[in-house]
């Protein structure tokens, strides 16, 4: 599984509590948002990790274990996107989005986190282009469909929808709240 | 700076002489939830190390400068760092458990229970980390190790220092919360390994049966082991009787609880077995027994020195689990009641039957956690 990481961290052999230590350490370097990918050997960590992301605010993505490897994926904590305010005004709700993934409808959907969050768990189908990207690549997008936007909590969805409108997008509409609380069918990127 | 250590076997003893112990556990709240340090006079609290690491603010007002306080991880490392982070702050009477949890998990603590007939003597040894008890029976020269845990060195030692050799190696029944030991020490010492054949059918190596009506000699025709069968937690779970006297109850009958019957999957079709077993074949036994189970799970059952023990008579009066008179809420007690699995449970079983081979390291992670054996009433 290939996920990309703004940074990389060498946790290998290294004991309790240094993997910890030291990502807390690299993540100081990275702005809100970014991820990191931290490679370990050291079983506890993955435990540890997602305890203390939750401790602190960090979003632990998700762990890859590959032969003796444990490669952990955290994403900075984000100050911007708690405040919950959202000015795009067309808006649907996860649970209308639900029933029309449920009901097996002809649906874009465009998830905007980054793509080691994507990669984790996404709804099937949707096309991944993080925030970041979208100014470059919002072309690869069909102007004519209705574009329903999701992140994780609607923050980043909600700038990317008014992107998206400025860029002359008429039917674009904001997934709320986001991923954090889709409880429907997902695939993950492996 | 490096912060003072303590064993494993001398928090054992803080533990079992009930001395005011204060343990701060720095393992992340999951795991501590699920396991901790527990008996005697012991106080635990939690606060993940990851917590710590930009001040400890948040453990000030849970400890006195002075107090002496013990700081406990997974395995000694981030202990050992929490520790030098409460010096720096002042704090001097700092202790790091060596080996963590992992360490504890595997500590004995031996008890004598009795002397036997003709010099013989009677050992408990307590697994503090997990509940599991075991017995060490020597006599003229010879023992008998029963339940025997994996870590068989501990048993080695302790048999070389009383001056005895190991003959004889008996599994109550076959386990799925701890990897017995029994095998390997049997093959070390070229004894005997006894099993209940009802629970080694499917097992791969040479042993011989422990049947009722077969009694077991320790030593020279002094101390007597006598197999009564006693289904009920497996469907061969065995229990033994040592000099007339003393009822190893092995996983069927604990002090405060009974044996739960679904390990291998089977409550429905055992609990009419731990039925018989518990209020009719026990019943016929002298109420005079002192009963000797195969673990404990609570901190309070550990008595004088650590030993866990009762009168068979007074577990009649007593335990909650032998009060039910209708068997119908029997039935329902022991199969609504069901705790989780204990921790990798069906890969110990396939261990103990030599069907699986999993290195060292493997079996230590296999054992990690809490023993849940038994059904609250």
């Amino acid at each position: 599984m290939n996920i990309e990481a703004n940074e990389r961290l060498d946790a290998k052999g290294l004991a309790c509590p240094m993997p910890i230590v030291k990502t807390k350490k690299a993540l100081t370097n990275l702005e809100p948002g970014q991820v990191i990918e931290v490679q370990a050997t050291d079983k506890g960590s993955t435990a540890d990790i997602k305890a203390w992301a939750e401790s602190t605010g960090h979003q632990y993505l998700g762990t890859v274990e590959e032969r003796e490897v444990l490669t952990h994926y955290v994403r900075k904590a984000s100050e911007s996107e708690k405040n919950g305010e959202t000015k795009h005004e067309d808006v649907t709700e996860l649970e209308d989005l639900r029933s029309k993934v449920d009901g097996d409808e002809d649906l874009s959907i465009l998830d905007v986190r980054e793509p080691a969050e994507f990669a984790f768990g996404h709804i099937p189908g949707a096309i991944n282009i993080p925030l970041g990207e979208l100014e470059e690549r919002f072309e690869e997008l069909n102007e004519d469909d209705e574009l329903h936007v999701i992140c994780r909590t609607g923050s980043r969805s909600d700038l990317a929808a008014q992107k998206l409108s400025g860029k002359g997008y008429k039917h674009v509409r904001n997934v709320v709240p986001g991923m954090a609380e889709w409880e429907g069918p997902t695939d993950k990127t492996n | 700076m490096t912060v003072k250590t303590i064993t494993t076997g001398e928090l054992a003893k803080k533990v079992v002489n009930h001395e005011e112990t204060l343990i701060l556990d720095v393992r992340n709240t999951d795991e501590f939830d699920d396991w901790k340090i527990e008996g005697g006079k012991v106080k635990v609290f939690n606060e993940p190390y990851f917590n710590l690491l930009d001040g400890i603010e948040s453990v000030e007002r849970d400890l006195q400068k002075d107090q002496e306080v013990i700081v406990v991880c997974a395995k000694g490392g981030s202990s050992q760092m929490v520790g030098e982070l409460l010096e720096e702050a002042g704090y001097s009477d700092v202790y790091s458990l060596e080996g963590g949890m992992k360490a504890w998990s595997e500590h004995l603590e031996p008890t004598k229970v009795a002397d036997l007939n003709g010099g013989g003597s009677l050992y408990q040894f307590v697994r503090l980390g997990k509940g599991c008890l075991s017995y060490f029976i020597e006599s003229d020269g010879e023992a008998a190790v029963i339940d025997a845990n994996r870590m068989t060195e501990i048993y080695e030692t302790f048999a070389k220092e009383k001056g005895v050799n190991i003959k004889h190696l008996i599994d109550t029944h076959l386990h799925a919360d701890h990897i017995s030991g029994g095998r390997q020490l049997a093959e070390n010492a070229k004894g005997t390994y006894y099993l209940p054949p009802k629970d080694a059918t499917d097992v791969t190596f040479d042993h011989t049966a422990l049947q009722e009506g077969r009694d077991i000699v320790v030593g020279n025709t002094r101390v007597k082991v006598q197999p009564i069968y006693s289904p009920g937690h497996t469907l061969g779970s065995t229990s033994l009787i040592i000099d007339d006297q003393y009822l190893l109850t092995g996983d069927i009958l604990f002090i405060e609880s009974i044996g739960r019957p679904d390990l291998a999957g089977k409550a429905e079709d055992w609990v009419g077995d731990l039925r018989e077993t518990l209020y009719k074949r026990y019943k016929e036994l002298s109420n005079d027994l002192v009963v000797l189970p195969a673990h404990y799970s609570f901190a309070k059952e550990l008595g004088k020195g650590g030993k866990v023990s009762a009168r068979l008579g007074d577990l009649y009066q007593k335990n909650s689990g032998l009060q039910v008179d209708d068997e119908g809420e029997f039935r329902k007690m022991v199969t609504d009641n069901l705790p989780p699995q204990p921790n990798a449970y069906d890969k110990i079983r396939h261990t103990n039957m030599g069907k699986v081979n999993p290195d060292e390291e493997e079996r230590r992670e296999m054992e990690i956690g809490p023993n849940r054996c038994a059904v609250h009433g």
